[in-house]
């Protein structure tokens, strides 16, 4: 029923920011509408007047006492980071260049 | 002392308390195992044999010094890779966060070492959680230790496997839709998902935030309960930690007692799908249940064949924005930055070389069942859905104590057989999935081999939330009769490895 066009999918890697091969959209295609079908039975359930449910514990305006605790140092959170320049992450070009 | 890598938890600490064997004695014994055996089962990611064995020198000189420990001081434990732990690899199976070392522990991970339980290494695992068998790994698939050509469950095989293997007698997992009790369940193993917030979710790579939860995992119930104790609690840096004292666990372990407790039977969950062999097992279950003097009731709980279908639209959505956060900036992998390109082409390349098949499977359907025009049909239909199946439960805990099923539906399939067939891999959490979305906890433990197989059957029980301790009760009662009819441990029966 669902049929996802190879555009679709194009469209949902481009939103998703993952690169997927032109020769990947249609194997893609394929299992997601597979997956959709699967899950399309949702829409045969009556939930009329039903809330919907975010979380399975109901919480809100979780505080913490409010301690100044050590954090980690610039070293250690840079550590990990692919690229860094004066103390901070380096990142690949933000603005064009026009 | 005789076999120390079969021993349970328990007694390595009588063992270690009476000055028989040390902590370091039994984490070389566990390193000796998982350098003979792993090569073929590949439980482990990472073995960090120094850090384990300084832990153990720790808790030995502690405990020669009269220093008051905890429960499980000494006994060496294998941690799911989805944990951050400080100065160890943290990858979470996937290509994106090979090589990176977290900054910091996880709550969970300072408890343990708090608690003098030496960390043997990192275990496999689906690529972040999303598998039924470990396949996903980015790093090769692990083997289940009953038959090295089948899965050990997943998305936590590589804790499961290491208990089954006998490289670890602790391990810990996570579980958000059946990776802790899917994995127990074909291996033969023990394993609990806790009630959501009752063990901290703080530096545990999120999958889906209002699902993932960790738990203990063991080769017996009391183990896995005094594992419980050490890693549950409220911790103020999760903020959906529950705040009220952790459940009697222990203590439920140690008193197995049924008589006169309400169990109900699931009807949803039996019949079409579940293998005979798995129905056999259950079936005797009862039997005993009701030979222990339980008072066993068939129960409906009429929304929970909807329940897949909501998870894999609920699943998808977190995790699609969970994971947003892979994008070659801060840490892991980055991709073609050779200084032409924008950061969405570096982000774009990064994301697609990073992640494997199924995450992109997962984050695409996740980003259609939230997009404009869908999201109500999907994403919003799918909380509905989530609202009634809580609503089952709770009308089902009205009128029991708690609620049992077969926690799989098959005994552990062949390694590659569901690979092409992301559906028929979905079908393996039919039972396990509706705790999760309810936020309850749920328990598997080894009733058996399936008599055409010969691979280890799970029950799964359900509790109320907060009322983990009744899993532990019901779970004890039923693997004390199991032990004395079998006359030992599942694993007696189970083929030596070669490696051994």
């Amino acid at each position: 029923m669902t049929a996802i066009s190879r555009e679709e999918v194009a469209h949902l890697a481009h939103l998703a920011r993952i690169n997927i091969a032109d020769d990947q959209l249609e194997h893609f295609a394929k299992q997601l509408d597979a997956i959709l079908d699967a899950v399309a039975q949702v829409s045969q359930v009556d939930t009329a007047n039903v809330p919907a449910m975010s979380h399975p514990v109901p919480m809100t305006n979780v505080f913490r006492e409010d301690i100044p605790v050590a954090s980690l140092a610039p070293g250690a959170a840079l550590a990990g980071a692919p690229a860094v320049e004066d103390s901070r992450f380096r990142v690949p070009r933000i603005l064009d260049e026009e | 002392m005789s076999d120390l890598i079969r021993m349970n938890a328990s007694d390595l600490v009588e063992a270690m308390n009476a000055g028989q064997v040390s902590s370091v004695e039994i984490t070389q014994a566990h390193l000796d195992r998982i350098a003979a055996v792993d090569g073929d089962v590949h439980a482990f990611l990472h073995v960090d044999s120094k850090g384990a064995l300084d832990a153990a020198a720790a808790v030995d000189a502690q405990r020669a010094d009269g220093q008051n420990l905890s429960a499980l001081a000494g006994v060496p434990l294998g941690l799911k890779d989805i944990l951050a732990s400080k100065g160890l690899p943290t990858t979470c199976g996937s290509k994106m966060l090979e090589g990176w070392i977290p900054p910091y522990d996880a709550t969970v991970v300072t408890k343990l070492r708090d608690a003098g339980i030496p960390i043997l290494g990192k275990t496999n695992m689906d690529e972040f959680a999303m598998g039924s068998s470990t396949e996903h790994s980015a790093y090769g698939p692990t083997h289940n230790p009953w038959d090295l050509e089948r899965i050990p469950g997943g998305s936590g095989g590589g804790s499961s496997a290491c208990l089954a293997a006998f490289e670890a007698p602790l391990a810990i997992g996570s579980d958000t839709g059946g990776s802790i009790r899917q994995p127990a369940a074909v291996t033969g193993t023990v394993g609990v998902k806790p009630t959501y917030g009752g063990v901290s979710r703080y530096g545990v790579v999120a999958l889906a935030s209002s699902l993932d939860q960790v738990g203990p995992c063991a080769r017996n119930v009391l183990d896995t309960a005094l594992l419980h104790s050490v890693i549950a609690g409220h911790d103020p840096r999760d903020s959906t930690s529950i705040n009220k004292p952790v459940p009697d666990v222990v203590g439920a372990a140690r008193r197995g007692d049924v008589k006169g407790m309400k169990i109900g039977v699931v009807r949803e969950l039996s019949g079409e799908g579940f293998q005979a062999g798995v129905q056999t097992r259950f079936d005797e279950t009862v039997t005993l249940l009701e030979g222990l003097g339980a008072e066993v009731v068939e129960v409906s709980c009429p929304n929970f064949p909807h329940a897949l279908a909501a998870y894999y639209l609920i699943l998808p959505s977190e995790c699609s924005s969970n994971l947003a956060k892979f994008d070659g900036i801060r840490f892991g992998l980055r991709v073609g930055d050779d200084g032409s390109k924008s950061v969405e082409q570096v982000m774009s390349e990064t994301r697609a070389a990073g992640f494997g098949p199924e995450v992109i499977r997962r984050i695409m359907l996740g980003t259609y069942a939230l997009s404009a025009g869908y999201y109500d049909a999907y994403y919003g239909q799918a909380q509905k859905i989530r609202t009634l199946i809580a609503q089952d439960f709770a009308k089902a805990f009205a009128q029991v104590d708690v609620l049992i099923s077969p926690t799989a539906p098959t005994t552990a399939f062949k390694i590659g057989e569901k690979m092409a067939d992301p559906v028929s891999m979905y079908l393996n959490d039919v039972a396990t999935i509706p705790v999760n979305l309810a936020g309850l906890p749920g328990m598997s433990l080894p009733i058996g081999l399936a008599p055409e197989d010969n691979l280890p059957v799970g029950l799964q029980i359900m509790a109320p939330a907060m009322a983990d301790d009744r899993l532990y009760n019901v779970g004890a009662a039923i693997e004390r009769e199991l032990l004395s009819k079998w006359g030992g441990p599942i694993w007696a029966q189970a083929p030596e490895l070669a490696g051994a």
